[in-house]
């Protein structure tokens, strides 16, 4: 029988044997998972400002669109990038199937309707307190996404970190999109698929447990920034 | 103002896929695709290493079950088709998809089972009889349910048997729709028979108190072959490099790397490449 | 109402000229008419008072002439003609609770100063001196969600200033504060005039309409109840509503 104290000494087995193959699944995933993030917030935190702060005819759809669009399911999204990507696909010439930027294409679509959801949702908010002001100023609609984007920093780094959390965390996407190639395109969560089916669920639970490490590890850093940006403030 | 965050941003995206194309090789690859059965097995860690070493070219293995290897092949996502279903095979290349298939190699299949062995049926030689009485006593099976290799020769026993195993489905019949490992696992955990691959079985990492129940029949014999994916249906097929590949594969070295593959000592995979 | 060749002479009526004017002004929300065909002058240089009882329409009248929310009937007009961009630009507003932006005090004048297109040391020049100008300067990098009531609304008047606007707003700028930050707000309203910046005040304060007003239009149930220099509206009435309030016998926006 599985014990929690077997599955804390694999995990702490597997970090004393640090190799090069952990490294490089580490790393791959954190590239894939923060460049995907990077872009969605790229895309979402301006679309989300945009229909948060202005009114206009199908507003309500959108945001109905978005919130759902939450719970795209991965390996739906997986399934839908591979199709495009396919050599058989509209966009198989550009050879991108079984690639990294396959799985960041995959996460973006993923976690672009999240950034942008819960930022058309902090900005409504904000907006709220600061729309007579703005147009007292008669600001242009640039001036005031920037300001609105600025003054919900804080918020918004919790929701790149929901963003991340989602990305981090799925499999489904990566695995289809990628083909979990050994040393290409495979990453903590295909790997921890991978021990599943091979039988190996103590080495696939410690994969776990470092990536939930990492993770916490992400947060606390961004966290960190935010206190330490707070306190500066105050100097 | 707008100019300035622009420039950033443009630099920050340029940096993030910038680092995302540095992952790929310059190297010469081609992509196999072949099943999560064989892969988990270890057999291409030992191989191809070894073909690589030799031609500089890079194998790159997308591993998934087997009707969706062959789709993927179809739509021309990979060089070069490697499973074990022989009839999809050659209905592969009848379609004009592949060149030519080619005899790699065979392991068998083995049917694993729990110690309290329900159906009474360990040690048998004969899996139509085993089947039969699993059958006859309802003991709990798993099948792969996914459409495989593995589960359509599953089927053909069955059928071999005079069972109709699908009217049992949910039953005593559990049909999982997965992978192999993940239904050893699901059958391991709910005490059921399962037809597995002998490879698979050996390199299992999570058997429990499972042992084998019925082998040695001949009609558990398993047979993997190999086909170029038509270069006149798809561009982009590396013909040359992947039939080197092939051409390795079924060569006496090939051969002798397949079946120097041993784990606990034990082969795996007899080549049988010229059958 | 089309404009005629007599309309467009800018009037040189008294001192100056006509800023800002309301023509026959209505608005409607709810299914209730708010603002009734209110007409008013504005004029340069000056400072007016809108005074009456609570929902009397003052909040309204002062959104509805900066331009904030368009009116259901009627028409403003900025110089003799339809405000456009550059009208806005040259108003500004100080509303009854200040809006801070959650950054540090000289952040907020930084943004009003980008946005009138002023940077690099210039913008830290004219920060530092509305810094000054507010007795602000120690609080510079303070969040500007932390000061006080008084400080905030020193620092939203001295973003509203910082663009040299030719027209400032302010509804009921000093009603949260307390004595000695509504004299140093008063004295910054003062030394704005006396730059020429011209002033629309709502204020209930008839201590405060002494001494900051010089006109006073007198709302009531949304209609012009009077107009006229404070003295006369607020010591010899002649509308009923302007008299039952400086009795401090009208409470609220009801028909008397």
């Amino acid at each position: 029988m599985f014990s929690f104290g077997d599955i804390m000494s694999e995990a702490f087995v597997l970090i004393l044997n640090w190799d090069r193959n952990l490294s490089e699944i580490v790393a791959l995933s954190l590239r894939v998972t923060l460049s995907a993030v990077f872009l969605s917030c790229l895309i979402g935190l301006p679309l989300g400002a945009l229909v948060g702060a202005f009114r206009f005819p199908g507003r309500g759809i959108l945001t109905v669109l978005l919130n759902a669009l939450m719970g795209l399911p991965p390996v739906v999204v997986g399934l839908f990038v591979y199709l495009m990507l396919s050599a058989s696909g509209p966009l198989g010439p550009l050879q991108l199937l079984y690639t990294p930027l396959a799985m960041i294409i995959a996460q973006t679509i993923l976690v672009t309707p999240i950034v942008a959801a819960l930022t058309k949702q902090v900005v409504e908010d904000l907006h709220g307190e600061y729309a007579e002001q703005f147009a007292s100023m008669g600001l242009r609609a640039y001036d005031r996404i920037a300001a609105l984007l600025w003054d919900a920093r804080y918020s918004l780094m919790t929701v790149a970190l929901a963003g991340f959390g989602r990305a981090v965390a799925e499999v489904g996407a990566v695995l289809i999109v990628g083909g979990n190639i050994n040393h290409v395109t495979r990453v903590m969560t295909t790997t921890i698929a991978l021990e599943t089916s091979k039988g190996n669920l103590e080495l696939a639970l410690a994969l776990g447990v470092l990536l939930l490490s990492i993770a916490v590890i992400v947060n606390a850093v961004v966290m960190a920034l935010r206190a330490s940006a707070v306190r500066a403030a105050y100097a | 103002m707008l100019r300035r965050h622009l420039f950033s941003l443009a630099a920050g995206a340029a940096l993030a896929l910038g680092l995302a194309g540095s992952a790929q090789a310059q190297d010469q690859f081609i992509v196999v695709q072949s099943t999560t059965s064989t892969q988990n097995s270890g057999l291409f860690d030992h191989i191809l290493p070894i073909f690589q070493d030799k031609t500089g070219i890079e194998v790159r293995v997308v591993a998934v079950g087997t009707g969706q290897a062959i789709k993927n092949a179809e739509n021309g996502d990979g060089d070069v088709l490697f499973v074990h279903a022989k009839a999809s095979e050659e209905k592969f290349v009848a379609d004009g998809h592949g060149l030519k298939r080619s005899d790699v190699m065979y392991n068998d299949f083995i049917l694993v089972g729990p110690p309290a062995d329900p159906a009474g049926i360990a040690g048998t030689k004969d899996i139509t009889a085993a089947l039969t009485k699993v059958a006859e006593t309802e003991a709990p099976f798993a099948s792969r349910g996914d459409d495989s290799g593995t589960h359509k020769a599953e089927l053909k026993l069955w059928k071999d048997a005079g069972v109709d195993a699908a009217a049992a489905s949910g039953a005593w019949y559990r049909e999982t729709g997965s992978g192999m490992g993940a239904t050893l696992n699901t059958g391991t955990a709910m005490g059921a028979y399962v037809l597995t691959d002998r490879a698979t079985w050996i390199s299992f990492g999570n058997k429990g108190d499972y042992q084998i129940s019925v082998e040695g029949d001949d009609r558990l014999f398993n047979q993997y072959g190999i086909i170029l994916v038509n270069p006149e249906k798809h561009a982009g097929v590396k013909a040359e490099a992947g039939q080197a590949f092939i051409d390795w594969v079924l060569s006496a070295e090939g051969q002798q790397a397949i079946a120097d593959y041993k784990i606990d000592g034990q082969q795996l995979f007899f080549p049988n490449a010229g059958g | 109402m089309r404009d005629t060749v007599m309309d467009m002479i800018p009037a040189q009526v008294a001192t100056s000229a006509a800023l800002l004017e309301a023509r026959n002004l209505s608005f409607e929300a709810g299914g209730k008419r708010l603002i009734d065909g209110v007409s008013l002058t504005i004029r340069e240089g000056s400072r007016t008072l809108i005074m009456g009882a609570n929902g009397a329409g003052k909040s309204l009248i002062l959104r509805l002439l900066h331009g904030l929310l368009p009116p259901s009937a009627g028409q403003v007009l900025w110089r003799g003609a339809t405000p456009d961009h550059t009208a806005r630009r040259a108003q500004s507003m100080v509303f009854q609770r200040p809006v801070m932006l959650r950054r540090s005090v000289l952040a907020n004048l930084n943004f009003a100063l980008s946005m009138h297109g002023i940077r690099g040391a210039q913008r830290a020049t004219e920060a530092g001196r509305a810094l000054d100008m507010a007795g602000l300067t120690d609080l510079a990098r303070h969040p500007a969600r932390v000061l006080s009531g008084g400080e905030q609304q020193r620092l939203a008047l001295a973003r509203a200033l910082i663009g040299q606007p030719h027209l400032l707003f302010l509804d009921e700028p000093t009603s949260s504060l307390d004595p000695a930050s509504t004299q140093m707000i008063e004295s910054l309203i003062d030394a704005a005039h006396a730059r020429g910046v011209t002033i629309v005040m709502v204020t209930h304060d008839m201590g405060q309409a002494r001494r900051m007003g010089d006109e006073v239009i007198f709302l009531h149930a949304g209609q012009v109840a009077e107009t006229g220099p404070i003295d006369q509206v607020l010591s010899h009435s002649r509308s009923e509503a302007a008299r039952a309030w400086t009795e401090g016998r009208l409470y609220t926006n009801s028909t008397l």
